[in-house]
Formats: structure tokens, sequence, C-alpha cells
């Protein structure tokens, strides 16, 4: 058993089973993250910092000494809580296919954006800085005809060829624009998707918690997310009529080449 | 007719990342190949000079070998937990095996872990 303490909880491997998979299969089309940058780890749940190969000044503690403390960025520890019904757990048990695991959904999607987000706008209290944010270039308007955006997204990897960043290139796109792009067509009708895919030479991936768009290299070695605990399923307690679970993971993520993106904002 | 000779499937059949592992798998079959021959060929050379050579040239394919180990642990999240269970530890390997069979605590929140999806990373895989 580890930390998790999935033993004590009152859900059989095969409740277990369903809520994992049902995570699971809401998870991984939200990440945008996972797609985009690159990924090391999972190095475990002890893991506590990333180093970043730095160090500060410090006060030596004697004559004729120097020292110097090294600087690390301390993992961020995310959790997302939830509760599921016992009943629903005992139904799972007996085969039922219609379970009402909303409440995991939820938890899923609230925990899937906050990790698009600080990793895409940022998360000042846990000392990161965001990939928009971070960027040297100014942004890119991405205008509101969605027809237009070839021409925006071309001038973002544009900006980044000028400033010596290869391709290929991804896109993340807020969860409207990517509705957008998805039912629009050029004249001629060019699908618009098919054409910024042409441009980047890389995915378009959905982006919950992305506002706008932003344009980033995929060369690697740009973007680092580290992750300590990568996305699990723990238990916090139960009680007669619930069982109180979490999502839970733990991560640093690090800017390494800020003129490696561009951000597109939404309107003119 | 495939570049690289090995695969069991119609190519049109498997993945990009299913063709990649496969490529260094094969690799390291090579480089671990490759050991083996250096390796009864410098103990079996009477020129010292030449075992010398060839002693060498096999514990630079160990490198290689190691390497692209390391790509293929980055890419399969199984082998990934495996290695972390297995690796660089002293206990009998026997003994390993149950402890971790038995829901041990290696490699905690690494991929694999009870409890864990072993989502990781999805750069360039399937949108």
């Amino acid at each position: 058993m580890n930390h998790l303490l999935r033993s004590h909880a009152p859900v059989t491997e095969i409740a277990w089973g369903r809520l994992d998979a049902e995570a699971c299969e809401r998870l991984v089309p939200a990440l945008a993250v996972r797609k985009l940058v690159d990924f090391s780890g999972p190095i475990g749940w002890n893991h506590s910092a990333t180093n970043l190969g730095r160090v500060s000044e410090v006060k030596a503690p004697g004559d004729n000494l120097q020292a110097a403390q090294r600087r690390v960025l301390p993992l961020v520890e995310l959790r997302s809580p939830l509760v599921i019904s016992r009943q629903e757990l005992l139904d799972a048990d007996r085969g039922a296919a219609d379970l009402d695991l909303a409440a995991l959904d939820a938890a899923a999607r609230r925990i899937a954006v906050a990790e698009n987000v600080a990793v895409f706008h940022g998360w000042v209290e846990a000392g990161i800085v965001g990939i928009a944010r971070a960027t040297t270039h100014e942004p890119v308007s991405l205008g509101h005809e969605y027809a237009g955006y070839p021409g925006h997204v071309a001038k973002a990897v544009e900006v980044l060829l000028e400033a010596g960043v290869s391709g290929p290139y991804g896109l993340a796109l807020g969860p409207e624009e990517y509705t957008g792009v998805v039912e629009t067509t050029e004249h001629g009708g060019i699908v618009v998707f098919d054409h910024l895919r042409q441009i980047l030479g890389g995915p378009i991936v959905w982006a919950p918690g992305v506002e706008g768009a932003v344009v980033l290299s995929l060369r690697g070695g740009d973007f680092l997310f580290e992750s300590g605990e990568d996305l699990c399923l723990g238990y916090s307690h139960h009680d007669a009529d619930s069982v109180h679970l979490y999502l839970e993971e733990s991560f640093s993520f690090r800017v390494a080449t800020p003129e490696a993106a561009v951000a597109l904002s939404a309107g003119p | 007719m495939t570049q690289s000779a090995g695969l069991h499937e119609p190519e049109d059949r498997l993945t990009p990342e299913t063709i990649d592992r496969h490529r260094a798998i094969v690799s390291i079959q090579e480089e671990l190949e490759a050991i083996d021959w250096y390796d009864q060929r410098a103990a079996a050379t009477t020129d010292p000079e030449l075992a010398a050579v060839l002693a060498h040239n096999r514990d630079e394919e160990k490198e290689h070998a190691a390497m692209t180990l390391e790509w293929l642990r980055r890419h399969d999240p199984v082998l990934d937990r495996h290695l972390r269970t297995y690796l660089f530890t002293t206990a009998p390997v026997t003994e390993i095996e149950a402890e971790a069979e038995a829901g041990g605590t290696e490699g905690s929140g690494a991929a694999g872990e009870e409890g864990s999806f072993g989502i990781g990373g999805r750069k360039g895989g399937s949108l």
C-alpha cells in the first residue's frame, strides 16, 4: 500500500477498475500539456524539487570561505477531491453499465484544466511561469473570424522562424476556438483545421483552460514538465453513504526557451 | 519491404509509435549481440593489443545499448515501472518480485504504481 491508501477504502477491485477507467477516459483528452511539452518522470511521490542548476549567494560562515546555495523549483501537489455514492459502487459490482460518476468526471476536468492553466498561463503561488507569459514575443491577435486563423498562425510560425526556433510546431487552442476551427472552411472549401496542420507540421490540441491559443515548438528542450507522482486516484475517508476520494499529482514546470512560443490572443 | 526487417504484422496495421519502439528494440538486440561477440573474441585472442581493442569496442556497445534502453523506457510506461522496481537494487530479485506483487512501495507514484493511471507524456502520440 502507498500513501493513496486505496486498500483502506470500502471499494472493491471491480469498482476501482471502473473508477480508474472512467478517470483516465476523462483525463487524457483534456490534458493538452502532455501532448505539447517535454514530459519527464514520473519520478515518484517522494521527489520534492527540480534541479535548476543555479545557485544563490549566501553569507559565508567564516573568514576566507565562499558559499552558495543551490536553487531548486519545488514540485507542487495538486489534488481534486470528489465524493462517490457507495450505492453506485455497489452497483458497479453488480455490473451496472450506467454508473453515475459525474463527480469523478468533474474532478478530472478540474485537475486537467488546472494543469493546462499552470503550464500555459502560469501559477504564481507555485512559482510556475506559464508559456504565454514567459514568451519574449508580442502576442498575435486571432481576430474574430476563424477563417482568418491560418494567416494568424502562419504569422506566429514566421515569428518563431525569425527567432531561429525550428519546428515542428504545435497549437494549443481553447475549447471555443477549437470548435470554431473544426467547423469552419475557407474560400474554396479548405477546412481550416487541415490548413493549420499544414502550416504547423504538428498537432492542433484541444486545450480547456487555455485562453486564445499558443503556438509552440515541439523540437524539444524548450518546455519542461517534471512529474513526481503522475495523476492517480486516492482515498480520503468514507461514511455510511459515500466515499471521499481524490485525484492527485505532483509536478513542476519550467520554460527553458521563452522565445520558442507565441501567444495568440482572442479578439482583435 | 520494410527497411527494418522483423515487423511481424503488416506495417499499415501498426502505429508510428509501435514501429519506433520496434526500431529501438531491434537496436538494443543488435547492441547486446555485439557485446557478446566482442566479449568472446576478446577472451579468445592471444594478442593482448587486439584483446584491448575488442574490449574497448565491447564497452562502447554497452553505452549504445544503455542509451537506447533509456529511450525505450521513456516510451513504455510498463517497462518503466519494471525497471524502477528491479534495477539498482541489492535484494534477491525474486524477493523484489514478491514484494512488488504484494503491493510494495518501490517507485511510489511512478507509472504503473497502484492508483496511478500511467498517463505520462503524450507528445508525438495520436490526438
